[in-house]
């Protein structure tokens, strides 16, 4: 009875451990193959993203002990101006420069997907170039150019009889620096982009088009946005997280205030979560802003994605 | 019409290409000569001496030596590691994949940003603070590579695998010998955008490193300005020098790259 009660025992479980050495035999491969993303993915992210939810409810500087707070760090942030203006600064320069930004990087990218142009290839590394370069470099030269007494802006305002302007010293200016430089930026990268969405069309649609006596700008408005609004959309959405998360342009153009800029007119939602984290280590505040960061960037592009995407519009 | 047309994009292409000859001419001219009106386009008496200064008052070759070998160990690092996934991902059946793979793919929408204060605090905690670690080793087996390199290793063929697997290629020989070699062009593709974000990268270095010979050139760049005043001759020549390789590399690459951007967009 005891043997073979022992007995019926063991045997499923050896067989279990049979089965487990089997699967582990057949699938060790794949397993180990993805785990580094895992285990970095549960290190690096997923632990982080939980624990900066729970910093969000509490006051801590990052060595003293961690004071619970509730909800106070964000009813805090509802009036906290720099907060709030952060946001607004963001969308300001968004409508500066995205509209402007994607429908040139349209044009271009139609312009050098036809035979219309010579020495295309010549043109696309001109425009794409600035994207390879690193923003401080180029923040710094920005800056020398917006200079108002040296730099070669103004010099070429006065010349052509205009006065010269404090480009760096203006809330609406300074944020249109930003936007100048981000433009100047991520134009190629925007048009390389449309580029990839434009060969997937086929050249028949407007073969087509011509036949039925349409001009170029006919089909660019029939054939080519229509069919390349998914890309399009794809680039705004890329703008706009881009857009909010905006740190290396303002921090060098305006170092003097950390990246604020005059009046605060260029802080950024991610400057005001360094400033909040690194300079006063708030780090429940800081927290806090990364939330609702986060929250409003979410809600964004999914709206962006309802209106203007496959179903909508 | 062309005319035009052409005029314009002659303009646009001047435009783009403006600032860097502005930077390369002003970091040939001493402080004086930067602010001078009008402003020299060529600079009369060019010369070396703020990039020897920069590289005699600050650790500035150390900072380039920094950038450098980081880029490249995290690029082959994270081409290695997010080949390898893309390969298990596009090439085999195992339990929980579908699942596995939407937990990669929702990764993406996590903003880098919220995971920066806890990040933060775990590295003052594993003593990663002022070294290169947090720089290497966090990001390179990333969500968009392993997807962009899946969608690649899917067009290989099955049966280059079996039949390596027929003469006796174990897994992982599998990998280096028939998948590596065929999908190399993805993997330059791929490598170029890695070393441009690693080689670009700013705010995370600013943020976790303190001493000035472990700086990144970026960083060391930007902390020449001082608070009042700003050494604009080593400005400029610092940023030089963080440029011209990356220039370099595009100009070499630049068929590879933009595929890369262009796959990388149409796949996401």
């Amino acid at each position: 009875m005891a043997y073979a009660q022992e007995h019926a025992h063991s045997q499923p479980a050896s067989r279990t451990l049979v089965r487990a050495a089997g699967f582990v035999r057949r699938y060790w491969a794949p397993y180990l193959f993805v785990s580094p993303f895992f285990l970095m993915f549960a290190a690096f992210m997923l632990y982080p993203v939980l624990f900066s939810l729970v910093l969000s409810f509490h006051e801590w500087n990052g060595v003293g002990p961690m004071v619970w707070r509730g909800l106070d760090n964000y009813a805090r942030l509802a009036h906290d101006q720099a907060f709030i203006q952060s946001f607004i600064n963001s969308a300001i320069i968004f409508v500066m420069y995205v509209p402007a930004m994607t429908a040139l990087a349209l044009v271009l990218a139609a312009l050098l997907n036809s035979a219309y142009l010579r020495a295309r290839a010549l043109w696309r590394a001109a425009i794409f170039l600035p994207y390879v370069t690193a923003v401080v470099a180029v923040g710094f030269t920005f800056a020398l150019l917006f200079d108002r007494d040296f730099g070669l802006l103004n010099l070429v305002l006065v010349a052509v009889g205009l006065p010269k302007v404090d480009w760096l010293l203006l809330p609406a200016l300074a944020r249109l620096s930003v936007s100048t430089l981000v433009t100047w930026r991520w134009l190629g990268y925007n048009m390389v982009i449309m580029l990839g969405g434009l060969q997937n069309i086929p050249g028949e649609l407007y073969e087509a088009a011509t036949i039925d006596g349409a001009g170029v700008l006919r089909s660019f408005l029939s054939i080519t946005i229509p069919l390349m609004r998914p890309v399009i959309l794809f680039a705004v959405v890329l703008s706009t997280i881009g857009t909010f998360s905006l740190f290396t342009e303002p921090y060098v153009l305006f170092q003097g205030t950390s990246g604020a800029g005059p009046a605060r007119a260029t802080l950024t939602p991610v400057l005001h979560l360094y400033h909040n984290a690194f300079g006063f280590l708030k780090f429940g505040y800081a927290s806090a802003i990364a939330y609702v960061y986060f929250g409003v960037l979410f809600v964004l592009t999914a709206l962006q994605w309802k209106l203007f995407g496959r179903d909508g519009g | 019409m062309k005319g035009i047309v052409y005029a314009l994009i002659v303009a646009l292409a001047l435009t783009m290409l403006m600032p860097f000859l502005w930077m390369l001419s002003s970091s040939l001219k001493p402080q004086s000569e930067i602010f001078r009106l009008p402003p020299a386009v060529i600079p009369p008496h060019p010369s070396l001496d703020n990039f020897r200064r920069l590289f005699e008052q600050t650790p500035f070759a150390l900072n380039l030596f920094n950038t450098a070998y980081i880029a490249t160990a995290f690029t082959l690092l994270a081409l290695f590691l997010c080949s390898l996934g893309g390969f298990a991902f596009a090439k085999y059946r195992f339990p929980g994949r579908e699942a596995l793979f939407l937990v990669l793919l929702g990764s993406l929408v996590i903003p880098f940003e919220v995971t920066m204060v806890p990040l933060y605090v775990l590295y003052q905690r594993i003593g990663w603070i002022d070294t290169h670690w947090p720089l290497l080793i966090p990001g390179t087996a990333n969500a968009f590579g392993i997807f962009f390199m899946r969608q690649i290793i899917r067009g290989v063929p099955d049966e280059l695998i079996d039949t390596a697997r027929i003469d006796g290629a174990g897994e992982f020989r599998i990998f280096t010998r028939v998948i590596v070699p065929v999908v190399t062009p993805a993997l330059t593709s791929l490598g170029i955008i890695f070393f441009m974000s690693s080689w670009n990268s700013f705010l995370w270095p600013l943020v976790l490193l303190r001493s000035s010979q472990r700086l990144t050139a970026a960083v060391a760049v930007a902390r020449l300005q001082g608070s009042i005043y700003a050494p604009y001759d080593l400005i400029l020549a610092g940023s030089v020098l963080l440029t011209l390789p990356l220039i370099v590399v595009f100009l070499i690459l630049q068929k590879r790259f933009i595929e890369g951007i262009m796959a990388g967009a149409v796949k996401a």
